[in-house]
């Protein structure tokens, strides 16, 4: 009944809508719905995916990426090189040029004051912004005249796209944000709401935690665009929900996040009414190594901490062996059919940056039994678990409770079993599990087990910020609350200096090349992280809307002014 | 002849009914208790005995190939995601389902009806054991569940493993928490049992407290704690697969009748055989014990017994 009503309202709003654009807003209505309800429309205020692919759809940033991860203009007229003079020679600063006579939805021009805005309004030291990585390094950003924005970094900066690039750091208006700065932010509940913008759409009806009403904005730099008059997202519900809602009765023309297991797709492809699709970015499902002892026999605070390195696992032919045992292939295809692909490498993905690393994509369970014979890991007293010194090769391995891990859990301690290794398995609510409280045993990064599977990504394509998590001093230990990225507890001072090298390299060729070696490192040199699946986005959207490209380097909805109904 | 066999005793007097015969007497006229009796037995077996009669592969490598099949003669129940058979993985599950929910059914009731009968006899304890019981029953079940599993488990399972640690956890968990309703029940009843006569003639002859709530006010409070525990049994197999639908009951790999059910959730339009059946195991088991507790009930009641 709520549904109806807020689709109801949806259309009201529409029929409002003057009808005096000829090609833009002919097509109607594009409904959208995401499992997850959307809270905030402000990107800078939230952690949540569902949040930002809502607001890009109304807030822009300069230039977005496009399903290639290929830089494509939008606010301004085009991406600065060395070449053109955009960035200057020693790379300290990065000068853009907007597009003349861009104007808000409220028909107020856009000017670099507002960039400038912007990135004070992110970087205020009470302002607790959730991109202020996208900031970082700038020392400033200046409106050179209504047109021109320049940013200046700290020193020479390798990779300058990150301030105003992709959804994750659109433009503000200074005008509606000016009186949020710092502490208030979070108080300003009708801009957060409802942000001006320079998108295609504007906000018109918010119900927090429900619907998002939208409608076209007539001052979108392109007149012929949205084609759609108005935009509805509806939230809530689980992911099966949500498919079913655009492949089966076709409620609505995109859903979003759409995870749902490889049988019930080929039963909702079948209906005929939409299809689904797949971003893969850098999205691997892995089991990670614990290299320290998490024995509960350790004092707290010693537990699990570089001081005692893992009984087992410090091995590297142990590790080996547990990765060549376990046939990837039909894990892909129990958990994830056509959104998911096996793969050995920490950065999968684009395909510049991922290395040629593919020895682990066949199983062999022969070469893995020799290797832990070779480790002295024998099964001296026949029943069937290896043993060593009087101590059994046991494994506890954890995950969150989710039905295709626990699939995979049963495949993985069933391969292992074969090897003669005793496998214990934990499942652990992801609230629990992902929560970070260091009061917590169940954390990951806390990692009180011997190995542990989940996902993790790269929030851009170029994975320098994701491949510092791996530096020794990033391992999660009581002196840093249990915080940290290292989760494995890594420590390779080889690894750590190629890393920073890579922060004052510029050349692009180089510096894949360099980031194929750090994954390597940590891949199939150590096998201290034993990478499973290539997961990607998996989303559908109903056969009668066009122009859907997704893209899993920017919002799902980066191109939404494309969209148009098929007839 | 002088020494005669001794004649045969021909006419002896009718043996008594025994309390236990009448009661079964009783039990049988009531056809829903019966029938329950017979399902629940038939549960029972099909999970003890079953796995000895019925062994399909069970390496994951072996059966991976046959996933997905619905029921055929080679796996009436089908095959579940993994190509495991869902009739092994049934009585498996259902081992644990109605271990844990007996097991903790009986916790609940031992404690109850001991809190209950205290309470209710002894005047002194009555005050603070009732508050103790209203401070129970104010406690939120699921999250001081949580706070259990989560400060107890590993502790636990260091000391008899995981898979007995979490047994002893969770029956023990969910009896702690489920024995109020039977303890408020007891009590009334005690309350007005020990002004009647009966009791009071026991006391008058220096009868032991001990001694009159074992042999006058125990046997009579018999039925209504009867019910409770049957409603006992269907709670705990609930409880249980809500523990494990949060990840914090059994170890992943270890079958219940409720995870079964969870896990076969996201199946269900494809298949829908995976959740109908623990669905019907579970709810058959519920309402069988119902009836037999119905039953119980009425046979155990004097005033009924013999109407």
């Amino acid at each position: 009944m709520k549904m109806r009503a807020a689709l109801l309202g949806a259309v009201a709003v529409m029929g409002l809508a003057p009808a005096a654009f000829a090609e833009r807003g002919t097509d109607g209505e594009v409904k959208l719905t995401f499992p997850q309800a959307v809270s905030i429309m402000n990107p800078y205020l939230t952690g949540g995916t569902k949040d930002i692919y809502a607001s890009s759809m109304v807030l822009e940033p300069l230039v977005g990426l496009d399903p290639q991860g290929v830089m494509v203009p939008k606010l301004v007229t085009e991406i600065p090189t060395k070449e053109n003079g955009g960035i200057s020679e020693d790379m300290t600063s990065i000068t853009w040029k907007l597009i003349p006579d861009l104007k808000w939805s409220d028909g107020t021009p856009v000017t670099a004051d507002d960039a400038v805005f912007t990135w004070q309004y992110c970087t205020h030291p009470e302002g607790g912004c959730s991109q202020a990585t996208k900031f970082e390094g700038i020392a400033s950003v200046e409106a050179v005249d209504p047109q021109t924005i320049k940013v200046t970094f700290n020193g020479p900066k390798a990779n300058p796209y990150t301030a105003f690039v992709s959804a994750l750091s659109p433009v503000l208006q200074k005008k509606q944000f000016e009186a949020c700065l710092g502490a208030a932010a979070p108080t300003c509940t009708d801009a957060n709401n409802m942000p001006i913008g320079t998108g295609p759409f504007k906000v018109t009806g918010f119900t927090v935690n429900d619907t998002v009403s939208m409608a076209m904005n007539e001052n979108y730099r392109d007149p012929a665009k949205p084609a759609f008059a108005s935009a509805v997202i509806k939230g809530g519900g689980d992911a099966e929900g949500s498919a079913r809602a655009v492949m089966e009765t076709g409620e609505f023309d995109y859903a979003w996040n759409t995870q749902i297991p490889p049988d019930t797709q080929a039963s909702m492809l079948a209906a005929g009414k939409g299809q689904f699709v797949v971003a893969f970015g850098t999205l691997v499902e892995r089991i990670e190594m614990n290299m320290t002892d998490p024995s509960a026999e350790l004092p707290e605070g010693e537990r699990a901490t570089a001081k005692h390195p893992h009984p087992i696992l410090s091995d590297i032919k142990v590790r080996t062996a547990l990765s060549m045992a376990i046939d990837r292939s039909v894990l892909v295809e129990v958990g994830y059919g056509a959104g998911g692909k096996p793969t050995c490498n920490v950065i999968p993905a684009p395909d510049d940056w991922a290395s040629d690393n593919t020895a682990c994509l066949t199983q062999d369970m022969e070469g893995a039994k020799k290797l832990l014979d070779e480790a002295g890991w024998t099964d001296s007293d026949g029943d069937g678990i290896r043993d060593k010194d009087g101590k059994k090769l046991h494994l506890l391995y954890q995950s969150t409770v989710n039905p295709i891990r626990q699939d995979f859990q049963a495949l993985v301690k069933d391969w292992w079993t074969e090897l003669g290794v005793e496998v214990e398995l934990k499942a652990i609510d992801p609230g629990v599990f992902f929560g970070g409280d260091p009061g917590s045993p169940d954390t990951f990064q806390k990692f009180y087990a011997d190995v542990e599977m989940y996902a993790n990504n790269s929030d851009s394509p170029d994975p320098e910020v994701y491949l510092g998590q791996y530096q020794c001093k990033n391992a999660p230990s009581p002196e840093t609350q249990w915080q940290g990225e290292n989760i494995n507890r890594f420590c390779n001072p080889d690894y750590d200096k190629l890393y920073a090298e890579l922060g004052g390299v510029t050349d692009v060729a180089k510096r894949q090349e360099i980031a194929k070696k750090l994954n390597d490192m940590v891949t199939k040199d150590s096998m201290v992280v034993v990478p499973l699946v290539h997961r990607g986005t998996l989303s559908a959207h109903s056969n009668s809307l066009g122009g859907v490209q997704i893209n899993a380097w920017d919002s799902e909805m980066w191109n939404v002014a494309d969209w148009f109904r098929v007839k | 002849m002088t020494d005669a066999t001794p004649a045969p005793q021909t006419a002896a007097p009718p043996k008594p009914a025994s309390a236990a015969r009448e009661i079964w007497q009783q039990f049988r006229t009531h056809k829903g208790a019966l029938f329950g009796l017979i399902v629940l037995s038939c549960l029972i077996l099909f999970v003890l005995v079953g796995p000895l009669l019925w062994d399909p592969p069970q390496r994951l490598s072996d059966t991976i190939r046959m996933k997905n099949q619905g029921p055929s003669l080679k796996a009436p129940f089908g095959t579940d995601q993994l190509g495991r058979d869902m009739l092994l993985r049934m009585m498996q599950a259902g081992r644990v389902s109605l271990a844990v929910g007996l097991v903790a059914m009986t916790i609940a009731i031992v404690f109850g009806t001991l809190i209950g009968t205290l309470a209710g006899y002894f005047r002194r304890l009555d005050g603070p054991l009732m508050r103790l019981t209203d401070m129970f029953l104010a406690l939120p079940l699921i999250p001081l569940l949580l706070v259990m599993v989560m400060l107890f488990r590993d502790r636990i399972a260091s000391l008899i493993g995981p898979e007995l640690g979490a047994f002893t956890l969770i029956v023990f968990a969910i009896g702690i928490t489920s024995w109020m309703a039977t303890a408020r029940i007891v009590r009334g009843e005690v309350l007005t049992l020990k002004e009647r006569e009966y009791v009071l003639a026991a006391r008058s002859i220096g009868s032991r407290p001990n001694r009159i709530i074992r042999r006058h006010i125990l046997p009579n409070v018999v039925s209504p704690v009867m019910v409770a525990a049957t409603l006992g049994v269907a709670e705990a197999i609930i409880t249980e697969s809500v523990l494990s639908f949060l990840g914090l009951g059994f170890p992943p790999d270890f079958p219940t009748w409720g995870r079964l059910l969870y896990d076969g959730l996201q199946y269900m339009q494809v298949y829908p055989e995976r959740v109908v059946w623990p669905g019907v195991a579970i709810s058959l088991t519920v309402l069988s014990v119902n009836y037999i507790g119905d039953g119980l009930r009425d046979a155990l009641d004097p005033r009924i017994r013999g109407r």
